[in-house]
């Protein structure tokens, strides 16, 4: 690829990065990588292996994860704060995506601490990153096969 | 002191940008910029730090072939190389400073656990963490 136009979408990246709780609709990064909305989609996921909504999720996640880890707010302050707008489609995608509910995963994780304080922040975080490498909803599928699926249909990201 | 690590490279899209970012946006200094044939071996030096070099290096024939010069660029471009840090004593002067001249910065100074940090991004897409450390006497 390009690598003008990959420095390019790497500032959508970056934003994403700096602020996924925002919403990031594609003609959002498109707009900050300068590439039309049907191009921009196909290069970030050409690029970094995954489209950007999914991106924004895994992002989502890890920060979803060092709060429930470091602090003790509340899970819907910190549904709330990562950008989710609701407790039910957060602890829904984070059992889809983790196996497990946000309150099991900050228990278990206040069991066992462990010393990173010598690691920068960002690259303690970033080993929660979930690696979505399928859709949320196709993991779903896939995992409870006997399950019905829900009748409305389910949220994409 | 004569033993120890003297010089750590980085890619770069462009030389003489790198070195406009680095001397002019960054106040490091030039150590050494010599042009031989079409290999230009450029390294800068922090002000405080004299015993390390930091290659700014352009990934180029002869020393690498065309395919991986190649991806050496898109891997740079798309900021997968490995993350820097850049030590100041106060990262929200620093970051004022730096953003007055123009650096591209990934994440504002931020406070955790008492250490601020900052990210910023050299035009080529080499990502920088600039944490403030207090000096220890």
């Amino acid at each position: 690829m390009d690598p003008e136009l990959l420095r390019r979408l790497l500032r959508a990246k970056d934003r994403i990065d700096a602020a996924s709780h925002e919403a990031w609709p594609v003609g959002r990064l498109a707009r900050v990588s300068h590439v039309s909305e049907a191009h921009f989609a196909r290069s970030f996921k050409q690029a970094f292996g995954l489209p950007p909504h999914r991106y924004l999720l895994t992002r989502r996640l890890e920060r979803a994860k060092a709060l429930l880890r470091d602090t003790t707010m509340p899970i819907l302050d910190i549904a709330l704060q990562t950008g989710w707008n609701s407790l039910g489609t957060f602890g829904r995608v984070f059992r889809d995506v983790n196996g497990t509910s946000p309150s099991d995963w900050r228990a278990h994780e206040h069991a066992g601490r462990h010393d990173l304080e010598r690691v920068p922040h960002c690259f303690v975080s970033a080993a929660y990153r979930p690696g979505l490498t399928s859709a949320v909803s196709e993991k779903r599928r896939r995992e409870r096969p006997a399950k019905k699926e829900p009748s409305h249909k389910p949220e994409v990201l | 002191m004569s033993q120890g690590i003297g010089v750590v490279g980085l890619y770069v899209r462009d030389q003489d940008e790198a070195l406009e970012f680095y001397v002019d946006k960054l106040g490091f200094h030039v150590h050494t910029d010599a042009q031989n044939g079409s290999f230009r071996w450029l390294t800068v030096q922090h002000p405080e730090q004299p015993s390390l070099q930091l290659g700014l290096f352009k990934p180029q024939a002869p020393v690498l072939d065309e395919a991986t010069a190649q991806t050496m660029s898109e891997v740079v471009a798309k900021g997968a190389m490995p993350p820097l840090v850049l030590n100041v004593d106060d990262c929200r002067a620093a970051y004022e400073r730096m953003r007055a001249r123009g650096v591209e910065f990934t994440q504002a100074p931020e406070e955790r656990y008492g250490n601020v940090d900052a990210n910023f991004r050299d035009p080529s897409g080499n990502g920088w963490k600039m944490i403030e450390s207090r000096r220890t006497q």
